[in-house]
């Protein structure tokens, strides 16, 4: 299991997913009406390092975060 | 250095206290940015969301670029809110000599600004609103999209 968590404005709990690799959070999260606004403009970062492709595969005991624009300052 | 605090930063004893910390370290610059939150479109302040592990690693990564180039980076932030007038975010760098100093304090606010996973709300009427409109997409955004958007 994996746990995929929403941060700052994205009003949504954590998540824990029987997932193997990103593609399958993708498709999960594509279908997740609250979701789909966010998907074009979110990151993702597995165990807290930002990750640029859906490949890397994912092992028990992960977290995913989604990291929605940012605004530092 | 990376400082985190609750509510407002107080700047003057931030900026003395890195100054009087690289007072024998040979720096000939010190180039502090101070942030401070403006009157607006109404707001009585703005609030910040902060994720610390990937702000830590990224903070790390611009130390060992300010390292290679001779310099110290120090950078303060605020957690929750910060009234007008009052101010979230200091960013300095210590250098030799004053050209490194003037160029890296550009590139580090700006990658700061367009990377550091903080998120910011204006405050108007006890509210907390993302404030969607001055955010940036982090580098590596939409992965998770699909092809039918």
């Amino acid at each position: 299991m994996v746990r995929v968590e929403f941060l700052g404005p994205i009003q949504k709990e954590a998540l824990e997913l029987d997932i193997s690799n990103l593609n399958e959070l993708a498709t999960i999260l594509q279908e997740d009406k609250e979701m789909k606004e966010w998907l074009d403009n979110c990151a993702v970062a597995v165990n807290d390092t930002l990750v640029s492709s859906l490949e890397a595969p994912l092992k028990d005991g992960d977290k995913i975060s989604l990291l929605p624009p940012v605004c530092g300052g | 250095m990376l400082s985190l605090y609750d509510g407002a930063l107080d700047v003057p004893t931030i900026l003395k206290d890195w100054y009087v910390e690289e007072a024998t370290s040979n720096y000939g610059a010190y180039i502090p940015f101070v942030g401070t939150v403006r009157s607006e479109d109404g707001i009585d302040g703005l609030s910040f969301d902060i994720y610390e592990p990937i702000l830590e690693s990224w903070f790390k990564s611009w130390q060992e670029k300010a390292k290679a180039k001779g310099a110290i980076i120090k950078m303060a932030h605020s957690r929750g809110d910060v009234m007008l007038h009052e101010s979230s975010y200091i960013a300095s760098v210590f250098s030799p000599k004053r050209r490194v100093a003037l160029e890296f304090i550009d590139e580090f606010v700006e990658d700061f600004k367009a990377s550091a996973p903080i998120w910011k709300y204006d405050l108007i009427n006890g509210e907390r609103v993302y404030a969607l409109d001055r955010s940036t997409a982090i580098k590596g955004s939409g992965i998770l999209a699909g092809e039918n958007n």
